[in-house]
């Protein structure tokens, strides 16, 4: 093992393609505590995923490879706990049982009642599961520590395996894609498709007369920015997250990273909280008819 | 002024005017929300949801503002 700067190569297979596992410090714990005395390595920030390496034309990136494994993860989950339900709870059915109910509860207090909530539940659910999940991921050891070496010596840089999935827009323009539309449908299949049309299409003869058209052309920019405001608001703070992560570990790479460590734990929870609530609230919102704004 | 201390230059007016506006809203939400709370803390479940909700969509704005300053920043 050659010690190239700061980066230790732990795995080598051919030239461009090791490992590299960035010890923080230099050889000597001492001297990463001393600001003058170290040149802080080249931080690696992109707002695009990085790509780690491609099947055929198709590349695959950091953060497509965390959200597969989640889906995964997440899905084999479900299906060996399905196979494995008790009408007595046991166990890890218990944490299960807890979380969901809770949940369920939380959904009725948005809802209003016990049935939209149940029916809206496995949209918000799997929202708030596979959010919170991917959020967490980009905490994992390793968020852009280990990865993919690009280029020898002093220019030796880092692609990660580990990014967080919510820290790339494609995958949150998806999610709110998915929110957003759910909500038109929802809305379609509760008021009708002239009923949910007359939301937003106002004729300036009728009653508000062109301040109802108006208002109506306004809801429907809201919706439209709706899809931004969900995408960017979770890409937003999951991928401020791990950069401030990342440069917390380049200033000081003992315990003062922790503590953010813990907020960007509650900010991942909070922005899971967040993107599934407000889906509920736009579903609910969505179901009332015009005339009773 | 080089290219490169523009850029910097760009990206910390943008984040930092853009963290104005949502900072003040959220001391706002914040303050009131803590006196509903206090006014009738049965209803503390209720206001804090909502509280939280409206957090969000203020601290968004400070997001978009982040946003555009990595992009200057990174791009």
């Amino acid at each position: 093992m050659e010690q190239e700067g700061r980066f230790v190569p732990i795995f080598s297979s051919f030239d461009d393609f090791r490992i590299l596992v960035y010890t923080g410090g230099d050889a000597d714990m001492a001297s990463s505590f001393c600001f003058n005395g170290i040149s802080l390595p080249d931080m690696e920030i992109s707002i695009a995923a990085e790509k780690l390496f491609s099947i055929g034309s198709f590349s695959v990136t950091n953060s497509f490879l965390v959200a597969i494994v989640l889906t995964v993860v997440l899905s084999g989950a479900v299906f060996l706990f399905l196979g494995k339900l008790r009408q007595v709870p046991r166990g890890f059915q218990n944490l299960v049982e807890t979380i969901f109910e809770t949940m369920l509860d939380f959904m009725e207090t948005v809802t209003g009642n016990r049935e939209e909530a149940v029916k809206a539940f496995p949209l918000v659910a799997t929202i708030f599961l596979f959010v919170i999940f991917s959020n967490w991921m980009g905490l994992l050891p390793g968020m852009g520590t280990v990865g993919l070496a690009h280029g020898t010596g002093a220019h030796a840089s880092v692609v990660p395996f580990i990014r967080s999935a919510s820290a790339d827009l494609n995958l949150t323009i998806v999610l709110s894609l998915i929110a957003v539309f759910s909500v038109q449908f929802a809305g379609i299949a509760a008021l009708g498709l002239r009923g949910y049309a007359s939301k937003f299409f106002v004729a300036p003869w009728k009653k508000p007369y062109v301040v109802g058209t108006v208002v109506g052309l306004l809801e429907i920019i809201s919706e439209i920015s709706k899809i931004l405001s969900f995408s960017f608001r979770l890409f937003g703070n999951v991928f401020a997250g791990e950069v401030l992560l990342t440069v917390m570990l380049h200033l000081v790479p003992y315990f003062i990273p922790l503590p953010f460590l813990v907020m960007e734990v509650f900010v991942g929870f909070i922005q899971a909280l967040v993107f599934s609530m407000l889906t509920l609230v736009f579903l609910t919102m969505a179901k009332v008819p015009h005339e009773a704004h | 002024m080089d290219a490169e201390a523009t850029k910097m230059l760009a990206a910390a007016i943008a984040i930092s005017v853009g963290a104005i506006g949502p900072g003040l809203g959220i001391g706002l939400l914040v303050s009131k929300g803590l006196e509903a709370i206090g006014r009738n803390p049965e209803a503390q479940p209720k206001i804090q949801t909502s509280m939280i909700l409206g957090i969000a969509f203020a601290e968004a704005i400070a997001i978009y503002a982040l946003v555009i300053a990595l992009m200057i920043l990174f791009k």
